[in-house]
Parts: structure tokens; C-alpha cells; sequence
């Protein structure tokens, strides 16, 4: 996966909680066998109506929106199935870090796991915002080695596991690092044989 | 003797292949189920770094969510059929054993691991599927995990996890009579939220989990997932211990009697801590409706959808009763549905299709409905065709169909129409989960029955008196 170390973009408000991974990304598009492309269907039955035609009263399809690549979201964002196809079509379509009160597990890993920041923040900051972004143009500076979001008015620091800060910042390949650990898994099936 | 431990801790120890600080750990896992959908882009990812896999002999695949369960012979859907091809050459090509669409083990992941004997207590269990907690009704310590976590246990056998965080989900009493293992998870979701077990592996504990089914447990532990738990799990017993006996991939004979008390002396201990509890008291509980666009949305059969200014969250559920085409106050009966499912790996195994098959035994379908059900396996189709059941569902009126996901997720040509109104026994009523614009309802499988026949909710209990009786 690439490293990011920082990112600065502009934010995009959805003011929604328990965003599933159906509506990230609706099952008739995870029949690809490539982990690329899927942005284009990102959100789909939100943003498009049964004809396909764009549906103007969402987010992402509002002009001032475009060039969005920060997502702020409700609490328990990504919750559902496992699809690491919702953080594939969030990436694709230009998302490399979400800002929600909390996250689902599973995505949260998946998220990580493709570059992208999923940041826990407290529902207050979110939510003012998300009132900032719904009103004007919001962007913000995130410094991942800092720990640090930064906009025209404040900072704010953010929790992230250091493992999973290390792997983002180094843009690491998990299954490298596990094999250097290659001797202690040969070791622990011996012991599981014996 | 130690220190009291809880199942979650001693099968955490039993795993464990490293460990530093700073880090999660390094675990070891037992069994790899691996399906269609959530597999080519990680066995992709083996080929470009030229890595094998490592334990073929622990991973085991099969093709559930995309197969067609009408006629097996015409997939209609190029995308579909591609990605089966691809599971069926890269378990060639990595020497992993296939379930296809025509073996007969083939099924739901979730229904044949138990079924085969595959899924053990003690196991620590994984597929790209967030319903393995099903598995954790052996209690087995199962999850579901992305592609990414996927093609890394199939290199390694092993998965980075941070020790989880142990809940307990008491359930006080018993269930009454007509009322299920179904209806149990919902009312839990329900009262205590669909995230109240992010962060944590839950365990089901008291008189109510006891006296489940192994059947009845896995739809409890099925549904973790929707309270936010990636894991679910329950001591094994004496009725864990049953289940299993016989199974094709368990131990024969004596070996298998020293098996099952291994198995045993991993329950929870007298008086181990949890991080948290949670208590239910069983017998207030009556059969469940979901009226909304998560799990939580759920309420007794008797009662009504919400007010939306007397609800905590009223943004939250105007917008559900509006996806969903209700009213506030609804009462639930009043809601007429023209599609039921009774299938999914929630609810689609031999219990499941014996008791919706009581209720709908001498009965028609509703003329204004489609009723389909979909054996969790082709084990257990066969076994409720020994049993008579098909003929009983055909009979109603019921479409017999051939084991898969099915309308669960409706990736395949089993979809309910936009508008369309379905009574399932599955486990997400997502907006557009079972199709673009669908209305979803979960239910138990009795209560799916009934809803089949009068063509609108009603309760099984009343329904269904002479089978209670």
C-alpha cells in the first residue's frame, strides 16, 4: 500500500450514523476480481437514482464537493459485512482519511490496511465540523506523525494505534513483517503436532 | 488452580505465537474458510509476490454467495460465473480443497463448517465474511476478516490481533414457547443497540443460551456482528459435545471422547471476569419484527413502529420509516409483505426448516406473496427431502430451491423488487440489501411462515396455536 504521512484536502460532510458497507458499496459491484475501480460505485444507490442519473441532495454530488477527500461521517461508520471492497471504492474515489466518532471493526482494519486514516474523534468535534463543512468550504491538515488535524482555527490532536501509524506512515507490507516471525509459527505448529 | 479465566482468555493463550509490546499479537489460526466473493483479489495478491500458501490442509472454500439456486446448470451472470471460476482455479493451483457448486458439500460457509464437523470448540476461525461469528456458537473464537487480513492468513496461517475486550450478554430465564433463538438476538440488538459490542468478543451466558439448540445458538452468535461484536461465542457443553459426535472431520470412536473433554474444560470458569456484562430477562421477550434499516430497529409483534419526536433519534428513524414506506405508530400486523425468504446462514438449517414446515404444514401461501426457501446446504436439502419438508413447502405453495446466500444479499437472481416488501430469516434489512429499494423485515423462521400464509405479520403463537399446544 503507499505510505501517507500527511494529508490535506477538503472535507466532505455526511451527517449519517451506522453507515453500512451495503451503502458503501451495494453488492452488485463486488463481483470484480481486481481490487481497482470500484470508485465509481462508491455509495451508489445514494448518489444515483434506479435510472442512474445523479441525485442532486447528495453530498457527493454537489459541486462544491468534488474535490473532496476527506470524509466526516456519523458514529459506528463502515458497520455490516467484511467487504474490503467499501474501503477499496472510499480510495479509488479519492478518500485517503475518514473522520468519524467511531468506526466498526472490521472496516476500521480494512481501512488501514489500504492507506486510508480512519480517524476516531469525539462526537463533538465532528459535529462542529460537520457544521463548518455544510456551510463553507472546510479543509484540513492531517499531520499523522503529529497526531495532529489542523484547520484555519485550531489543531486538534487524534489517537492512533503507534502499530498501525507505523505501517501507514511506511506504507509496510503486513505479510513481510509476520514472516520475519516465520521461525515462531513453524515452531508453534511443532508444538501443536507433538 | 489459576486464576478463573474466561473462554475468550484460555483460547487466546492456546493461540498465541508472539508477542512484543507496543504490538498486537501475533495468533495462530486453526481453520481458514475461504468463498467466492472475498477470496480472488487476496489469492491475486499471493501470485504477485510469488507466496504460497501455507496450510492448505487448514483452509477450505466453497461457492455460496453468488451460485444461482434455481437451475445450476445456466448462469446467466458473466461476472458471477467468472468469479467461480477463479475460486475453482486458484484452489487448484494452490492445492486448497473446493466445496463447488455441484460437491455435495457445498453451502452457506457458515452452515457446512458446523455441518462437517470442521468448526470446533476451542478453533480460532476465520473467513471474508463478517457472519463466521456464527462459528463461535462451539465456542470457537471466530471472526470475519477483509481480503487484505486474507491473503495474509492464507501466507501465514497466522493474523496480528489486539487480546479482545470480553463482554458477557447474560440471558436470564427462559425463552416462552414460540419463541426463538431468533427473536432473542434481535430483542438483544434491539435493547442494547446495534454497537454496544464494537471492541468486544461477546459470550452468551445463562439458562436461555443453555437450553438453545446448537442450531438455535449459531443464529445467536450468527448476529454478533449487528451489535458490532466481530465475535460471538458460547461455552461448549454436553449439547456442543452431541452435536458434533459423528461428524465427518472430528476424531472417531475413543479419540473422540478425549476430545470432548478438552472441549469441555474450555468453558468459562466459576467466578472468571469479564470486562463488561449485560443482563436480558428471557421470558419478557415476544416474537420480534425489525420495521427499520438496522438490526436495532426491532419490536415485539404485538407492537408498533416508533413515534418519531418520542425517539431518541427521530432523523434516524423518519428516514428509515421512509425507506421502508411506513408510518409512525404502524401498528406491525397491519404490514402487508409480498416476499419471504427462509434461508440465510442465520436461519436456514434443519431445525429452522422443520419449524417454519410445522407452521406451514396444511396451509396456502398468500395469493399476493412469493414465498422461496433455500436449505442452508445441499446436506441439509437432502435431509429435509428425506424428511418430507419440501413436499410440504411445494405443497403451500413455497418455492424449493438449491443452497446458497441466496436473497439474504440477493447478489445472485434472487432479488426482491424495488417497493417490494420481504419477511426474511436473514440478518441485515440494510436499505437495498436484498435488492434496490427493497423493504426488508427480519423475523424468525415461524414468523416468516405465518407472514407466508396470511400475507401480512402476524403472531406465530397465536397463528400457529395447535402446534404450541
Amino acid at each position: 500500500m503507499e505510505a501517507i504521512r500527511e494529508h490535506e484536502g477538503l472535507a466532505v460532510p455526511l451527517d449519517r450514523a451506522n453507515v453500512d458497507t451495503d451503502q458503501i458499496i451495494p453488492k452488485q459491484f463486488l463481483k470484480r476480481i481486481e481490487r481497482t475501480g470500484f470508485g465509481q460505485f462508491l455509495f451508489y444507490n445514494w448518489r444515483f437514482d434506479d435510472d442512474g442519473n445523479k441525485r442532486d441532495d447528495f453530498v457527493l454530488n454537489q459541486p462544491a464537493y468534488e474535490e473532496g477527500s476527506i470524509l466526516l461521517a456519523g458514529e459506528n461508520f463502515g458497520c455490516g459485512s467484511s467487504r474490503e471492497h467499501a474501503p477499496w471504492s472510499l480510495l479509488d474515489y479519492g478518500f485517503r482519511v475518514i473522520i468519524a466518532p467511531s468506526f466498526a471493526d472490521i472496516f476500521y482494519n480494512n481501512a488501514l490496511k489500504n492507506g486510508i486514516i480512519p480517524i476516531q474523534m469525539n462526537e463533538e468535534q465532528v459535529h462542529q465540523w460537520m457544521k463548518q463543512a455544510e456551510a463553507n468550504e472546510l479543509v484540513l491538515k492531517v499531520d499523522l506523525e503529529q497526531q495532529i488535524i489542523r484547520s484555519n482555527e485550531q489543531e486538534v490532536q487524534f489517537d492512533i494505534p503507534s502499530y498501525h501509524k507505523e505501517n501507514l506512515l511506511h506504507g509496510l507490507d503486513d505479510i513481510a513483517l509476520t514472516l520475519q516471525h516465520e521461525g515462531k509459527i513453524t515452531a508453534f505448529e511443532s508444538a501443536e503436532q507433538a | 488452580m489459576g486464576k478463573p479465566e474466561t473462554i475468550v482468555e484460555k483460547i487466546w493463550k492456546n493461540h498465541l505465537v508472539h508477542k512484543e509490546p507496543e504490538k498486537p499479537n501475533l495468533m495462530y489460526i486453526d481453520l481458514h474458510l475461504v468463498h467466492e466473493v472475498t477470496s480472488p483479489q487476496a489469492f491475486e495478491g499471493l501470485r504477485l509476490n510469488n507466496r504460497k500458501v501455507r496450510r492448505p490442509d487448514l483452509t477450505f472454500a466453497t461457492m455460496d454467495h453468488n451460485v444461482p439456486t434455481k437451475n445450476r446448470d445456466v448462469i446467466e451472470d458473466q461476472i458471477s460465473q467468472k468469479q467461480m471460476e477463479t475460486l475453482r482455479k486458484n484452489c487448484k493451483d494452490f492445492g486448497i480443497t473446493l466445496a463447488d457448486m455441484f460437491h455435495p458439500d457445498q453451502g452457506i460457509v457458515h452452515v457446512i463448517g458446523p455441518q462437517l464437523g470442521l468448526t470446533q470448540p476451542g478453533k480460532t476461525i476465520v473467513c471474508g465474511d463478517s457472519h463466521t461469528s456464527t462459528h463461535g456458537a462451539f465456542g470457537a473464537l471466530a471472526f470475519g476478516i477483509g481480503t487484505s487480513e486474507v491473503e495474509h492468513v492464507l501466507a501465514t496461517q497466522t493474523l496480528w490481533q489486539k487480546p479482545p475486550k470480553t463482554l458477557n450478554v447474560h440471558v436470564e430465564g427462559d425463552l416462552g414457547t414460540g419463541v426463538t433463538a431468533k427473536d432473542l438476538i434481535l430483542a438483544i440488538i434491539s435493547k442494547f443497540g446495534v454497537r454496544f459490542g464494537t471492541g468486544y468478543v461477546m459470550e452468551y451466558t445463562g439458562e436461555a443460551i443453555r437450553n438453545l439448540s446448537m442450531e438455535g445458538r449459531m443464529t445467536v452468535c450468527n448476529m454478533s456482528i449487528e451489535a458490532g461484536a466481530r465475535a460471538g461465542l458460547i461455552s461448549p457443553d454436553e449439547t456442543t459435545v452431541e452435536f458434533l459426535r459423528d461428524k465427518p472431520h472430528v476424531p472417531q470412536g475413543e479419540a473422540f471422547d478425549e476430545k470432548a473433554r478438552e472441549w469441555l474444560a474450555l468453558a468459562t470458569d466459576e467466578g472468571a471476569e469479564y470486562d463488561e456484562t449485560v443482563t436480558i430477562k428471557a421470558d419478557e421477550i415476544e416474537p420480534q419484527v425489525s420495521w427499520g434499516t438496522n438490526p436495532g430497529m426491532c419490536v415485539p409483534v404485538s407492537g408498533s413502529t416508533p413515534d418519531v419526536n418520542e425517539s431518541d433519534n427521530h432523523d434516524d428513524v423518519a428516514r428509515a420509516l421512509e425507506y421502508m414506506g411506513l408510518e409512525e405508530n404502524q401498528p406491525i400486523q397491519s404490514i402487508d409483505i409480498d416476499h419471504v425468504f427462509i434461508g440465510s446462514c442465520t436461519n436456514s438449517r434443519i431445525t429452522d426448516l422443520r419449524k417454519a414446515a410445522k407452521v406451514v404444514e396444511g396451509h396456502q401461501v398468500n395469493d399476493d406473496v412469493r414465498a422461496i426457501v433455500v436449505p442452508g446446504s445441499f446436506g441439509t436439502k437432502l435431509q429435509a427431502e428425506k424428511e418430507g419438508l419440501d413436499a410440504i413447502f411445494k405443497e403451500a405453495g413455497f418455492e424449493w430451491r438449491e443452497a446458497g446466500c441466496s436473497m439474504c444479499l440477493a447478489m445472485n437472481d434472487d432479488v426482491v423488487p424495488p417497493g417490494g416488501r420481504c419477511a426474511s430469516t436473514s440478518n441485515r434489512n440494510f436499505e437495498g440489501r436484498q435488492g434496490n429499494g427493497a423493504r426488508t423485515h427480519l423475523v424468525s423462521p415461524e414468523m416468516a411462515a405465518a407472514a407466508a400464509i396470511e400475507g401480512h405479520f402476524v403472531d406465530v403463537r397465536q397463528f400457529a396455536a395447535s402446534v404450541y399446544s
